[in-house]
């Protein structure tokens, strides 16, 4: 209804639809100087909206297998530093529909169902309201899900759906209260503009919590990939939760099994069963230099540096061990450190030229500590081979990285 | 304030989300939509159907219309890959295989959702488009083609929400039962 077809958005369907051939034409769509986004743009003087240096390449790579012909673009974390993922690098994933093209002044939010009294608001009454800005990571649910072959050597292609960013807006409990919730009510569904309208269950306890409508990200608004004008911002949750050109929230008394939740997002075990409703990611962490597909050029002193986050609560702790899980020592957790937010860790190392194994493990507030694949396959019933094959999501395990006598670093999940 | 606010969650637990009730507005901000605005907007369609618009339609009067609007990306029966990742029709006993096949008839729990998800999104770049008795006719079609229904069943408000989907009961609750903000079992993820 707000949104408009833009030929961005045909662009990107383009893209979609010529699979692994459009590699060259994903990463112009989702760039920031493409023909179509250039014409709409004011930002012709690069003095009055400054750009990165033409040295800088770090950029969003397609999977080329996005999960169910949704578009997937991920995040390059070996090329962050501190724990801000600048937005034109936040890792996309639209359910088939593609950007929408919204004017902020047309965009409404309705809020609806079992309330007292239902609500249209315009951005600008949003903006009006008392604001919050927190710093919260989102995580897709099929995040560092295993892979084979050269992409399994590739941090940004195995853990790249994860970014974090300072998300401004309204706290969603006010919206609620001003729109007065019923007796009876646990459920709200919300619903997006863009052309298929996502839409998804949320619990209202969950609503009353923390919840953000958010308009601003990393200090401007947000971006159009990540829902511009308005977005569900669900910390510490999965991504999909956190639904994207916020139009609709229909307050209700139960889940009303959607089709995402019905269908990709219900986690099929091999007992033939599909869990519903998983909520929380968890504890997770990952080196992110030294990595694979990374070279060390000589022996000699490194700082070890990568990202935890829980999506229970706060990191407590990382261990980093760089023997292969003999020793582990304790990092350093770099400040700030945010509730469900990406948190930074530091370790000093000289790397002897010896064949190793680098790995990391995070503890949150919670006392809870990232499994190993042994672990989590214990966990689960099955082989570990069954995660190769299987579309597992949460896969939180550690992350080991061999370090060859060469320099040459990969991914030894499975050895 | 993390223990105030907990304090807060438990009350509106405990009431039923009552203590969220009060008599005015804080802000004053925003409008009351109209009927007809809300009537509009609200095309979510809960397993219970109570959203279900009046209106009716046929297996056999959703095949030509499939065949018109549907076929060219879903192949010509539903059966096939089409250009999506899993057909609409069969892979009926692949789910504890190492391939499981997701159909609307081996997995989806309900058919209110095929009916929902028809009218908010398909088809692809002409959302919207379907007459309400067009999503009727394509949901009996597909449920018809899945063994559900019989070809010369009418689906309508009334009937669609009893369609006992094959693999409504294939769907558990994440175990152990577990709520937010509580502390997990070690390595369970739900």
């Amino acid at each position: 209804m707000n949104a408009k077809e833009s030929g961005r958005r045909k662009f990107l369907k383009g893209g979609v639809a010529l699979a692994g051939l459009a590699v060259g034409g994903l990463r112009v769509a989702s760039g920031q100087s493409s023909g179509a986004e250039a014409a709409a743009s004011p930002h012709k003087d690069s003095r009055t909206y400054g750009e990165r240096s033409r040295f800088d390449t770090a950029e969003r790579q397609p999977t080329g297998a996005a999960p169910y012909g949704d578009t997937a673009l991920v995040t390059p974390i070996q090329a962050l530093t501190g724990i801000i993922t600048p937005a034109g690098l936040h890792f996309v994933m639209d359910h088939l529909a593609g950007v929408p093209d919204i004017d902020p002044q047309q965009h409404r939010l309705m809020i609806h169902g079992m309330v007292d009294r239902p609500l249209i608001f315009t951005v600008e009454e949003l903006k009006r309201l008392p604001s919050v800005s927190r710093i919260h990571f989102l995580e897709c649910n099929a995040n560092s899900r295993p892979l084979q072959g050269p992409k399994a050597e590739s941090v940004q292609q195995v853990h790249g759906k994860t970014s974090c960013s300072e998300w401004t807006g309204v706290l969603l409990s006010l919206l609620l209260q001003e729109a007065s919730v019923q007796a009876g009510a646990s459920w709200l569904v919300s619903e997006g503009a863009e052309g298929n309208k996502y839409t998804k269950s949320l619990p209202l306890a969950k609503a009353m919590e923390d919840v953000l409508v958010a308009y601003g990200q990393n200090g401007e608004p947000v971006r159009p990939e990540q829902g511009f004008p308005l977005r569900l911002l669900v910390p510490g949750w999965e991504a999909n939760y956190s639904t994207k050109w916020l139009r609709r929230i229909k307050i209700v008394d139960q889940p009303y099994m959607t089709q995402h939740e019905s269908t990709h997002n219900a986690n099929l075990h091999p007992d033939g069963k599909a869990h519903w409703f998983r909520f929380e990611m968890g504890v997770k962490s990952v080196i992110t230099r030294p990595c694979g597909g990374q070279k060390l050029p000589s022996p000699g002193f490194y700082e070890i540096t990568g990202l935890a986050w829980s999506g229970g609560g706060t990191v407590r702790k990382v261990e980093v061990s760089t023997d292969g899980g003999r020793t582990w020592k304790n990092a350093e957790l770099q400040q700030p450190v945010h509730r469900k937010a990406h948190t930074r860790f530091r370790l000093p190392w000289t790397w002897d030229g010896n064949e190793t194994i680098l790995q990391s493990r995070c503890t949150d507030d919670q006392g809870e500590m990232q499994p190993t694949i042994a672990e989590l396959a214990k966990i689960w019933e099955v082989s570990t081979d069954y995660f190769l094959g299987s579309g597992v999501d949460h896969f939180n395990a550690i992350q080991p990285w061999k370090v060859n006598r060469d320099g040459s670093v990969h991914n030894a999940l499975f050895s | 304030m993390r223990s105030s606010l907990n304090l807060f969650l438990l009350a509106v637990l405990a009431s039923g989300g009552a203590v969220l009730a009060q008599t005015s507005s804080t802000y004053n901000l925003g409008r009351t939509p109209t009927q007809e605005e809300i009537r509009t907007w609200d095309i979510a369609i809960s397993p219970d159907g109570k959203e279900l618009p009046p209106g009716r339609g046929s297996a056999k009067e959703g095949a030509a219309i499939y065949a018109q609007k549907c076929a060219s990306c879903h192949g010509p029966t539903g059966a096939e890959q089409g250009q999506t990742d899993f057909p609409l029709v069969g892979g009926k006993g692949t789910l504890t295989t190492l391939h499981p096949v997701r159909t609307l008839g081996s997995f989806w729990p309900f058919a209110t959702t095929i009916w929902d998800y028809i009218r908010r999104a398909m088809p692809q770049g002409k959302e919207g488009s379907l007459t309400v008795d067009e999503v009727y006719a394509v949901t009996a079609y597909l449920l018809y083609r899945n063994g559900i229904i019989q070809e010369s069943d009418s689906l309508n408000a009334t009937s669609l929400p009893k369609i006992q989907m094959p693999n409504r009961n294939g769907f558990v609750p994440a175990k152990p039962a577990w709520k937010p903000r509580e502390k997990r079992p070690f390595g369970f993820y739900p």
